[in-house]
């Protein structure tokens, strides 16, 4: 199959079901309310599963069921509805299901607007619900990486039995690229019948399963913690991803950013080179796993003088790129949160503000 | 002569935690009698809500899945979602379902999801210490209503089953007890009709069940039953109040 022109939103539908993904449940709310249009018309002709809930309270519970029952599930939402699905996704995560959760983010807090926005990184990184639990965070910088990473997001969901959240934007969601869909992956998780309430029968075992998250021990729940723990620990040692932009050169400036901020700075990068100035870029592709080590080396590279976190947030990716870097080179924040995105100009502006 | 009367498969040896005098025993045994009948345990998954029944799970010996407070019709509907063979039941309390859940059980009935509702209805939360729950009757002292409940400030009890029969969607909506013997026996044959229309894929079911809650009443479990009866039951009129039958017509 060729390349085609196709809606982000469209293009992550499409990729779910070409993933195995046959189970879809969600609540309209822009900018990615496409997807479930998408699908509302898509997984009749597969034989799936689409369901508009009441909420996306009701939602994350939709889902929290079905991939207890060993179904491979998605969800779809925009910040504010992501907030509302926080709380499931605390129990999916201490209650070890597998699912996916795609957040098209626009800019808050509260209401805030429906524009393009990466302001939702704290909630995705740092908890969103309650408890000590991570996700595991992918951001996609285009409609083909926003296919590839859904298309990966369940088996590594199925790997660590934990959701996976693709952190894509308002641009992603709405714009239209071309996009190549890989292979259809195989339909059914690999070991859901250890752990999933599919029913005794089904799984022809005189053991039933539970899915749960209460743990009154005190002892238990520690020891159900610091199981949870050796997963994120995992992830850390075996699923960091990310992508190197004129790293090669001795550039003066080091980016770090992400998603649809980081295509911008490409193009400002583009534009110093031809100025005669080398600024390299590492773009993490996992926000969860961070590249913390990755971005430290470079950071210390002799000819960089300074690092910027360029992000469609208010100082949110900054901190992790501080705790990377570790006081080695000053580190600049250069943001924006309203929905307008940050022109090439505008970042090469603050470069040339610091760097000689 | 051999073994007349035992424990019924789907119910497991734990000890209970539920306290002396609590009619959850009575109501998840009948749950068990009637998997057992119907031959459904290996298929069944049960839903546990948040409230004293969170630990149900410890008594049933079939597949379970644990909810937040309040959403398990969102879990029961995406477990038959994606897999209508399996039976699929929640067991809620008043706190759980009446307060915090009124969206999800409102939204899961009006969708006519196949699943079953066993639904606890004591007047009161137990779990977190007899706070006033909606189901609390009028001039009722709780831990938060320590005057008795006053209905000019927080309005009257709701009546779960009333509410969801006005449903235009076809389900089977019934409101029993267990004080009495004789309540016992009829609240398993709702119990077992809410199940078969399940089987058959009929429509949403549930059973609303008048409990009692000695602990949180400050009353002894005899006293308590006697109270249900005097005070709930008049309000909480038993009956069907919805059947598929019905709806059809």
């Amino acid at each position: 199959m060729g390349k085609i022109l196709m809606k982000g939103n469209e293009a992550i539908g499409e990729a779910a079901i070409r993933a195995g993904c046959l189970n879809y449940f969600a609540y309209p709310i822009t900018p990615q309310s496409e997807v479930a249009e998408y699908l509302s018309r898509r997984m009749p002709e597969v034989g799936g599963v689409f369901l508009q809930g009441e909420s996306e309270v009701a939602v994350g519970y939709m889902l929290f069921g079905a991939g207890g029952a060993g179904a491979r599930v998605m969800t779809t939402s925009s910040s504010p509805g992501v907030s509302l699905m926080s709380e499931a996704i605390s129990y999916i995560a201490a209650a070890e299901v597998p699912a996916v959760f795609v957040n098209i983010m626009r800019g808050g807090p509260g209401l805030g607007g429906i524009l393009p926005a990466q302001a939702d990184y704290f909630q995705a990184t740092k908890g969103g619900g309650h408890g000590d639990y991570r996700l595991l965070v992918m951001a996609p910088a285009s409609v083909q990486e926003a296919v590839e990473m859904v298309m990966k997001a369940f088996p590594i969901a199925e790997k660590y039995r934990n959701p996976v959240m693709i952190m894509g934007d308002g641009l992603i969601g709405q714009m239209m690229e071309p996009v190549e869909f890989p292979d259809h992956l195989k339909t059914e998780p690999s070991n859901k019948d250890a752990w999933a309430t599919n029913g005794m029968e089904t799984r022809k075992s005189s053991r039933r399963n539970l899915v749960k998250s209460l743990f009154l021990d005190p002892e238990a729940l520690n020891d159900h913690n610091l199981k949870l723990k050796a997963k994120y620990e995992q992830m850390v040692r075996e699923d960091i991803q990310y992508e190197n932009y004129n790293m090669d050169s001795d550039y003066k400036a080091l980016i770090v950013s992400y998603g649809t901020m980081s295509r911008v700075c490409r193009t400002a990068i583009d534009n110093f080179k031809e100025q005669g100035m080398e600024v390299g870029m590492l773009r993490p592709q996992t926000l969860f796993p961070f590249p913390l080590d990755a971005i430290r080396q470079a950071a210390v590279k002799e000819s960089c003088q300074a690092v910027f976190s360029i992000e469609m947030s208010m100082g949110q990716l900054v901190e992790d790129v501080e705790r990377s870097v570790q006081g080695k080179r000053p580190v600049h924040w250069y943001g924006k949160c309203g929905g307008d995105v940050p022109t090439p100009e505008e970042v090469m502006d603050v470069i040339r503000d610091v760097i000689v | 002569m051999g073994k007349t009367f035992s424990k019924p498969e789907a119910l497991s040896d734990n000890h209970t935690h539920y306290c002396p005098g609590c009619t959850h025993g009575i109501i998840h045994r009948l749950v068990a009698e009637v998997i057992d009948e119907l031959g459904i345990r290996k298929r069944t998954v049960g839903i546990a809500p948040v409230g004293c029944a969170v630990l149900a799970y410890n008594y049933f010996t079939f597949d379970f899945q644990e909810a937040a407070h309040g959403r398990a019709p969102a879990m029961a509907t995406g477990i038959k979602r994606v897999r209508p063979d399996l039976m699929v039941f929640t067991y809620q309390g008043d706190g759980d379902l009446a307060s915090i859940g009124m969206s999800e059980i409102v939204h899961a009935a009006n969708r006519g999801e196949k699943f079953t509702t066993i639904f606890v209805n004591n007047a009161v939360y137990g779990m977190t210490g007899g706070q006033m729950a909606p189901t609390t009757m009028p001039g009722q002292r709780t831990t938060t209503s320590p005057f008795g409940r006053d209905v000019e400030d927080v309005g009257m009890p709701v009546k779960m089953a009333n509410l969801l029969a006005a449903l235009e969607t076809p389900a089977y909506i019934t409101r029993q007890t267990v004080i009495k013997p004789k309540y016992v026996k009829k609240t398993k044959q709702a119990i077992k009709k809410a199940f078969t229309y399940q089987m058959e894929g009929t429509c949403f079911s549930m059973v609303e069940v008048v409990s009692t809650c000695p602990t949180n009443w400050g009353i002894d479990p005899l006293e308590s039953l006697k109270w249900a009866e005097e005070k709930m039951l008049p309000y909480y009129e038993l009956g069907e109040f919805k059947t598929p039958e019905q709806s059809r017509k």
